[in-house]
């Protein structure tokens, strides 16, 4: 049975060090069963977060051979034969332990968005065209790939800023829902840094769920904030026409 | 908790344990604009072999003939497309990459500082003004589609030529280009949020469709018009010059 060489990443106690293993490579195989391989018989102390195996949770976050990728969805087979495989944690993120971090910072800046806020209390008719849109945003599996490759956190580490990819997705899907009463655009200037976005699109290369955050999501809130606070033509009619949704 | 900052303090300019080749798209899209820009600022100054017949280089439409300009015209229109390229936003993709290398690929080490204020400050703050720059682009495409029209007639006689097909290629894919542009998405309707309120939005839905599907290969577009353009050009000074033959097929 062919084997791989996976390099995995190990935290013990103040040193960290890649670890190498051997495992034995089967049909279908993806780099979480590579890992769990590796609990069974190497390293049962080897932590990791997984849920579904389906890339559908979001959980098994990692950077195999360097690119942000879930675990579950990496297939062995898409390397050569002989080749090593590194698997990491997500950089942009404090370490847990070994394959783990902390997230918990992408669920303090989800609790800061203004909320879904609509004045329609009736039946609610919405057809598709108004709302295509926000459904690819609604994919999202939050695995946090896309906050992890983004330079602003990654190697800027402008946590402080800038709310990252993912919640500029969250807030575009809030911004374009026909229902929806309240104008973001303030609140993604100002709090969210949208302006520190310079658009490399890595974010988009990553996600598994393969939605156009950057075509899609961060570009259209960029092109809200020009119209709001850039643009004095339409700033100017803003003023005329009164805007009916609330700026925030 | 132990802290991961060890991780990111390793991140230095090209540090990565990505195995691919991240570094040939950077250095191709970087010896890419570079060879365009030199091209067109030495055709800028060159200020002859721009017209020929019914043929105008595009580098010199529209052509402006004013007595106060004593450099070269190219230099009268340039700045608007260059304008619009600079400011877009697959460009800037391609050049804070290739050129800023910030970052220079996906998961590698960024060049520079930790001083990092994207968009938010002079001058980058100007990528604001990306639609007045889609405006003016537009202007000059609408002549340069009238050129092209005009090059397919010879003293008032219909006729097909090599140039003037490379033209009619040339302003198809700068079309193409130009109102795939993600400013002209939001503003046909990409503003809206409600596409089905009436008659009007109902339209400027259908108008948003087509330019969402032009604005999903932008960068083909860009990189395709960006070579149409620079080789329209270049076609028209060879003729102009006598280096190459003008091909009337009728």
């Amino acid at each position: 049975m062919p084997e791989a060489t996976l390099k995995v990443f190990r935290s013990k106690g103040d040193t960290n060090t890649f670890e190498t293993y051997k495992v034995p490579i089967e049909d279908g195989m993806v780099i979480l069963d590579a890992i769990h391989y590796i609990q069974q018989h190497y390293a049962p102390d080897l932590a990791v977060r997984w849920n579904c195996k389906a890339a559908k949770c979001g959980s098994c976050s990692a950077e195999v051979n360097g690119k942000p990728s879930l675990m579950c969805k990496t297939r062995m087979d898409d390397f050569t034969t002989g080749e090593e495989i590194t698997v990491e944690p997500l950089r942009t993120f404090p370490l847990v332990k070994d394959l783990v971090t902390d997230v918990s910072w992408n669920y303090q800046v989800n609790k800061k968005i203004p909320p879904f806020t609509t004045n329609d209390n009736g039946e609610w008719v919405i057809y598709q065209e108004d709302i295509e849109r926000v459904q690819e945003f609604r994919k999202c599996i939050e695995c946090f790939l896309c906050q992890d490759v983004c330079h602003v956190l990654r190697d800027h580490d402008r946590k402080d800023a800038f709310m990252g990819p993912r919640f500029l997705v969250r807030t575009a899907g809030l911004d374009m829902h026909p229902k929806d009463t309240l104008n973001r655009s303030k609140y993604v200037k100002e709090q969210g840094g949208i302006g520190l976005c310079n658009i490399t699109k890595c974010c988009s290369e990553v996600c598994p769920e393969e939605i156009h955050i950057t075509d899609n999501a961060i570009i259209p809130m960029k092109e809200r904030v020009v119209d709001q606070f850039y643009d004095p033509v339409t700033m100017f009619l803003n003023k005329i026409f009164n805007n009916k949704k609330k700026l925030v | 908790m132990q802290q991961s900052s060890s991780l990111r303090q390793q991140a230095s300019f090209g540090t990565t344990t990505r195995k691919d080749a991240w570094w040939v798209e950077p250095v191709l899209v970087g010896l890419g604009f570079a060879a365009f820009i030199i091209y067109a600022t030495f055709r800028a100054f060159e200020n002859n072999y721009f017209e020929i017949g019914p043929y105008l280089s595009p580098f010199y439409s529209p052509k402006f003939n004013f007595d106060w300009w004593h450099m070269s015209p190219a230099f009268l229109i340039l700045w608007i497309p260059a304008g619009f390229r600079a400011t877009c936003y697959y460009y800037r993709k391609a050049y804070y990459r290739a050129y800023f290398a910030d970052p220079p690929a996906c998961a590698v080490g960024h060049f520079g500082g930790e001083k990092y204020c994207g968009e938010t400050t002079f001058p980058l703050v100007l990528q604001n003004l990306h639609r007045y720059f889609f405006y003016l682009a537009t202007i000059v495409l609408a002549v340069l589609w009238y050129d092209t029209v005009k090059a397919f007639f010879f003293n008032g006689a219909f006729g097909v030529s090599i140039v003037n097909l490379i033209m009619l290629a040339n302003v198809i894919l700068l079309s193409g280009y130009s109102f795939g542009c993600h400013a002209c998405r939001h503003l046909v309707g990409g503003k809206l949020n409600c596409f089905s309120a009436n008659a009007c939005t109902k339209s400027q839905f259908k108008i948003w469709h087509w330019v969402t599907r032009l604005n999903e290969h932008h960068m083909l577009w860009a990189w395709l018009s960006l070579f149409s353009v620079g080789f329209t050009d270049f076609y028209i000074r060879q003729v102009a010059c006598g280096a190459f033959p003008e091909l009337q097929f009728f």
